[in-house]
């Protein structure tokens, strides 16, 4: 038996073992997903347990290195693991920006002691994280942003306001781009910091969203001190770490839409809109229902397709682009055709019957996912440029 | 198995590419083209695929092929819509060897393979009977006569069908049109009695014909697989007649790509190259992405067929309907974002549009093939 077979056979029954009944099945609602932090209250004693068995192997970061709370697993075992887990049908123990962004940025460009920091928590789900990115002033042009760290010897003095914060009311810390030097050019001048929510002078404030959520905030620092420790990479260069993180957010926006209902739209109109001489009767509807599944398996293969690329070294560096712009198009039109398909239902905003209008708050939430992260219109400017070679701006 | 091609397959793309850009270039289509040449192909040029060991690709050794499956088929097919050479691959080393492989007895395929291999016979498949790829509703008649069948009525949109020296003919032996029961593959000699061939040329000047059978006797021996029960092994060779096409419509998608982009760059208006301009770069960036969406599909449709054929059905399905789909969207932008010139016969855009409408109709367009898929998937 090779060895990633013998790891698969354990793998199996060490989660038939430890994950337990209740963390088996699908979350229903976004309560069910861990996110962890000071503040998480556990939903239930199987959602506690499984988060600190997973941390305890270091598969809630299974990639990372053993010393830093990861599970030191090489890319073969991990993806083995990930499909262990989907044969069983276990949640996700912890999902955290921590996880998705800041890790990833921390183990490139982060000092051997703030990884020993704050790679364990992360890990563990002790310390939740939020992104401080956007401002008022600076969406798509996010190099522009205004809020300013001034030297103040051991310490930064921050003063300015993030938007669209997600979640940075329930978050315990935030990495954040700070303008470092007002008169570099605008990339040149901007540095990555960490520090503390609790800190003195941060404020958030939740935003109301057309969903009627409110996952994002308006966050005001106002003399916030930071210490010089907190400073990841060198001073004005913190673009290159923003960059980089914004693939990873990138990947992790363009992959959501594979992860939620697992009903097929086909299933979903059949049940709905009824069947006429054994085919849907919508006709149009079918149509454009086998449209986008053509289209959504299609985005799965390149997925698959840019993972194996990546393993020999021939994946294009901007190809997260191409993820973040198709797959997030594609979840808007999977909840377009979700709302088709379950019509006047599909409209109700409370109750019971449709747990408080799941459906038509999924469907205007989608509608985010092709702004957040960059736009649509971003990632096909960095497609135009970086890997077409076309010229201009 | 990974989604990307392995070292061997990467080295055949790169040996029929470079063989195919030095001897059969835009230039050798245009010259048959031009000269309205009786055959429609170059046979030297077919010579020289049967040295480079293509015509017997998906032959088995033992009767004379290299063996290799249909991934490196594919491989071939996308190179072939690079430079649109006209060529009986398709017909005779893509689906009259699969169908003499899947379906014939041993004696069927000791006559035939081997001389497919060698380049001594050109042979085709012949399905479709009216404008639309359907299938099932073939309604050719084959009457059994003594020992012998008959076949009576025709066939459209036959490949290489005037030059062929066989065709293989799915006809029906019982049941109604729109039944997938009742269906028989007949190996025939294109030279039997009561055969007509009419070569129908097509807008992208590639070959096609209708065939008439004004009762066409066909031996016992003529008779590929089982009688009444030919549809699925019809069905899987067309399923890898399918996936081919739509990789030779990959190959042909990312060819005016790179000519359209390549063009963006230098092509000059308001004083600068238009390839500046946003409105074309967002629409280049969108083409580029979906044409990768459909090679990865493509890929794994042919990797499938290899590894397990009966499960393919939905993924080429898929393949064969991104791939008309994202290639039609290819040529469309490839000719407007080259502006007059593109409508131009002297310019070579125009041609790919041509070939791609072909390729989109061949064993299913797109909507076909959703169709298909939304009837695999009970709605």
């Amino acid at each position: 038996m090779s060895n990633l077979e013998t790891f698969r056979k354990e793998t199996r029954t060490w989660l038939e073992a430890n994950c337990p009944p209740e963390m088996r099945r699908p979350a229903q609602s976004e309560d069910d997903t861990c996110w962890g932090g000071r503040r998480w209250k556990f939903q239930s004693d199987a959602q506690r347990l499984w988060l600190e068995r997973m941390a305890a192997k270091g598969w809630t970061v299974p990639e990372w290195p053993t010393e830093y709370g990861g599970g030191g697993l090489s890319r073969d075992e991990t993806k083995i693991l990930r499909q262990e887990m989907r044969a069983l049908g276990c949640r996700s123990p912890l999902d955290s920006f921590g996880i998705w962004m800041l890790g990833p940025a921390l183990l490139k460009y982060g000092s051997e002691e703030q990884k020993r920091e704050h790679l364990p928590k992360i890990a563990r789900g002790e310390i939740r994280w939020c992104q401080g990115y956007s401002e008022p002033g600076a969406g798509s042009d996010l190099a522009s942003l205004q809020t300013r760290a001034e030297d103040k010897g051991d310490q930064f003095l921050v003063n300015g306001s993030k938007i669209w914060t997600s979640y940075a009311d329930k978050a315990d810390w935030i990495f954040c781009l700070v303008r470092t030097d007002p008169s570099a050019p605008k990339h040149n001048g901007i540095s990555f910091l960490l520090f503390d929510m609790e800190s003195p002078g941060v404020s958030t404030a939740p935003i109301t969203l057309i969903s009627g959520s409110s996952p994002f905030c308006q966050t005001f620092f106002d003399d916030v001190l930071v210490p010089k420790a907190n400073l990841v990479g060198k001073l004005n260069h913190g673009w290159d770490i923003a960059k980089y993180l914004l693939t990873h957010e990138r990947d992790m926006i363009g992959g959501m839409g594979n992860t939620s209902d697992s009903r097929s739209l086909g299933h979903i109109a059949t049940e709905s809109v009824g069947t006429e001489n054994g085919v849907l009767a919508d006709t149009v509807l079918r149509g454009q229902i086998a449209a986008y599944e053509i289209d959504a398996a299609g985005f799965k293969l390149t997925m698959e397709r840019v993972g194996d690329l990546a393993k020999s070294g021939q994946a294009h560096p901007a190809i997260s682009s191409l993820l973040k712009y198709y797959g997030t198009e594609l979840n808007k039109r999977r909840l377009e055709l979700v709302m088709s398909a379950g019509g006047s239902d599909a409209l109700e905003w409370e109750g019971e019957r449709s747990r408080d209008g799941y459906t038509a708050r999924a469907w205007l939430r989608s509608k985010a996912n092709s702004i957040e992260g960059g736009t649509s219109e971003v990632q096909l400017n960095i497609i135009a440029k970086r890997i077409l070679g076309l010229p201009g701006a | 198995m990974a989604l990307v091609l392995t070292d061997e397959q990467t080295m055949l793309r790169d040996s029929t590419r470079g063989f195919l850009a030095k001897n059969a270039p835009i230039a050798h289509f245009r010259q048959l083209r031009d000269t309205r040449d009786p055959v429609g192909f170059s046979r030297p040029l077919w010579k020289n695929f049967v040295e480079m060991g293509l015509a017997g690709i998906l032959i088995a050794p033992e009767h004379g092929g290299t063996g290799l499956g249909c991934v490196e088929a594919g491989v071939v097919l996308e190179e072939l819509g690079r430079t649109l050479t006209p060529s009986p691959f398709l017909s005779t080393a893509v689906l009259a060897a699969a169908a003499v492989s899947r379906a014939g007895n041993d004696e069927q395929k000791k006559k035939y393979l081997p001389q497919i291999a060698t380049g001594d016979l050109i042979a085709t498949l012949a399905v479709d009977e009216a404008a639309k790829h359907r299938p099932e509703r073939i309604a050719l008649a084959a009457k059994r006569s003594g020992k012998d069948f008959k076949l009576k009525g025709a066939k459209t949109f036959v490949l290489d069908g005037h030059v062929a020296d066989v065709v293989i003919v799915a006809a029906r032996t019982s049941g109604a049109p729109g039944d997938a029961s009742g269906l028989t593959l007949f190996i025939v000699d294109a030279k039997s009695k009561g055969l007509t061939v009419e070569r129908t040329p097509m807008v992208d000047t590639h070959n096609s014909a209708r065939l008439n059978f004004h009762d066409v006797s066909a031996g016992a021996d003529a008779v590929l697989g089982e009688v009444d029960a030919g549809w699925s092994a019809l069905e899987a060779v067309l399923n890898v007649g399918r996936a081919c096409v739509a990789a030779e419509l990959a190959g042909l998608s990312d060819e005016v790509f790179n000519r359209t982009v390549t063009y963006l760059k230098e092509r000059k208006q308001f004083g600068k190259a238009i390839g500046e301009f946003q409105a074309l770069q967002h629409r280049a960036a969108h083409l580029y992405c979906e044409l990768e969406v459909t090679r990865s599909v493509v890929l794994k449709a042919l990797q499938m067929l290899d590894e397990s054929p009966a499960a393919a059905t939905q993924i080429v399905s898929m393949a064969k309907a991104r791939a008309g789909r994202s290639a039609t969207l290819a040529v469309q932008e490839g000719v407007q974002m080259h502006g007059g010139i593109g409508m131009t016969d002297e310019f070579d855009i125009g041609l790919f549009m041509k070939r791609a409408r072909v390729g989109q109709e061949l064993f299913g367009d797109s909507n076909f093939h959703a169709d298909r898929l939304a009837k695999i998937h009970k709605y």
